[in-house]
């Protein structure tokens, strides 16, 4: 453990935790990629996941969404392991399938078993919240990059997860739409959503995160409440992200 | 050579007058590789894609045996289907031997294992991108099998393509297993051998120009609409 663990829970231990990180390791090649990760996660709410490149940061998503299994720990969630729709994943490169934006968002919700005449409503109201009418008939992988990752948005969206993984889903919006995606998971929270987000972006994490989860080389080093972990970082690892030296 | 000149003009006026022996045949040999494909696609699309989403002991061997039996030779197969449905085989109640059913039969397993190694192929590569997608979203194998197929639709076409120029091209088989019976079991491929045998090179090479026509034709079209596909980005 690093010597350097600055811990700030003010507002999560009054509250049942929702997700619980328990000594997650996840090695490949005689490495620890992930190392000993501990962290609990309230119930509603954004946790933003900072660090530099190769920090571990995906990794701790996919672990937590159980795609990949952790050699050793586990994650623990509130009454038990979510259901799919009940927990959406939001990748660093979206995945598309090969079909129209609406046939994108169709698949979703019927994998989700909703039935069919449910869905024709909902990929409706779903098209409008991310302002994709106009796109709804392209081939989802024609769209620019930005277009893109609307889609991958919405998607997640489309069953009202209750635990919502994004990793930098605005890393390539312009500044409108990134303003629109910050609405939707702004909009997720008051839905009663924990929401965990992977950014790079201060003003993004100061504008959306109620705390801040500093990861390097594959540990936690710092936990905080964003206002205190941007006013005055603890560890020297996270001074240096944030004044923006190179981190090896 | 003079023989070679007068079988052409020959073979153009059969063409041109659209011969009604010429006809029977063509559409026996449309029938029976037609109908072989589509079975072929019915048992190897799925097979080659459960092939590519499942992991379990044994699966290289499995890989590698299918793609072996892609170069199964024709009249092996023709022996073997022979063997099955003769009077002594153990399918010799069924009475299908010297019919297109056989002929169906005998081309179908020609072409199956094609049809599975390439559509394990495609669906392969596409599955390393979409895993992570659809195991989070709780897609059960079933559903997985039938996104990657259905996405993957149009270079599958590929692996139908492949399929269909084995069988239109293969003589061996359905000469075993038909018995190139006129009016009854006569393709494009055992009428040619056969009239080349006889010396009747006009309706031979009518035949062979036809067969190479089609084959062109349906390749071709094909092709396009895999291209007009991918111009779309489906593909
Ligand atoms: N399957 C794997 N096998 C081996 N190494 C891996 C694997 N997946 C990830 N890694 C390595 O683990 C480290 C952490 O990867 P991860 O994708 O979690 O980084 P990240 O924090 O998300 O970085 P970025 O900000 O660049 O997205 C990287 O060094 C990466 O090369
Ligand atoms: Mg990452």
């Amino acid at each position: 453990m690093p010597e350097v663990l600055a811990m700030d829970f003010a507002e999560e231990i009054e509250t049942e935790p929702a997700i619980v990180l328990e000594d997650l390791v996840f090695a490949r090649g005689g490495r620890r990629l992930v190392d000993r990760l501990s962290m609990t996660l309230g119930p509603a709410g954004v946790t933003a996941l900072m660090g530099p490149n190769g920090a571990g940061k995906s990794l701790t998503l996919r672990l937590i969404a159980g795609l990949i299994e952790p050699d050793r720990g586990q994650v623990r969630f509130a009454g038990g392991d979510p259901a799919p729709q009940e927990m959406a994943l939001v990748f660093q490169k979206p995945v598309l399938l090969r079909r129209s934006v609406r046939a994108n968002l169709d698949h979703a919700l019927k994998t989700y078993g909703v039935p069919r005449r449910e869905r024709a409503g909902r990929l409706a109201e779903l098209l409008a919240l991310g302002q994709l009418e106009s796109l709804a008939e392209r081939p989802a992988r024609v769209l620019s990059g930005g277009e893109q990752q609307r889609v991958a948005m919405v998607r997640a969206l489309v069953a009202g997860p209750r635990y919502l993984l994004l990793d930098e889903p605005t890393v390539s919006l312009d500044p409108q739409a990134t303003a629109a995606i910050e609405a939707l998971v702004s909009r997720a929270v008051a839905d009663g959503a924990r929401v965990i987000l992977v950014t790079h972006d201060r003003g993004q994490a100061q504008r959306l995160a109620d705390d801040i989860r500093f990861l390097h080389k594959g540990r936690l080093v710092e936990a905080a409440s964003a206002a205190r972990f941007f006013r005055a970082p603890q560890s020297a690892e996270a001074r240096a992200y944030l004044a923006g030296e190179l981190l090896l | 050579m003079q023989d070679f000149g007068a079988a052409f003009v020959e073979a153009f006026a059969l063409i041109v007058n659209f011969d009604a022996q010429l006809a029977e045949i063509i559409g026996l040999s449309l029938r029976v590789t037609l109908s072989a494909v589509v079975i072929a696609c019915v048992i190897g699309l799925p097979l080659g894609a459960l092939l590519a989403v499942t992991r379990f002991p044994g699966r290289g061997l499995v890989v590698a045996v299918i793609s072996g039996l892609m170069g199964l030779p024709p009249v092996v197969v023709g022996l073997g289907v022979y063997l099955l449905l003769s009077s002594a085989g153990p399918l010799g109640v069924l009475q299908l031997l010297y019919t297109p059913t056989a002929m169906i039969i005998a081309q179908a397993i020609l072409v199956t294992p094609i049809v599975a190694a390439l559509t394990r192929q495609v669906i392969d590569d596409l599955h390393i991108e979409y895993d992570e997608l659809l195991r989070s979203l709780g897609s059960s194998r079933m559903e997985t099998v039938a996104t990657l197929l259905w996405d993957a639709r149009y270079s599958l076409l590929t692996a139908a393509l492949a399929g269909l120029g084995r069988a239109f091209a293969e003589v061996g088989a359905v000469m075993i297993v038909g018995g190139n019976i006129n009016h009854v079991t006569r393709v494009m491929t055992t009428a040619i051998a056969l009239e080349t045998s006889k010396g009747a090179l006009a309706l031979a090479l009518g035949l062979g120009i036809i067969l190479v026509c089609l084959s062109v034709l349906i390749n071709a079209g094909l092709m396009g609409l895999r291209r007009t596909a991918e111009r779309m980005a489906y593909a």
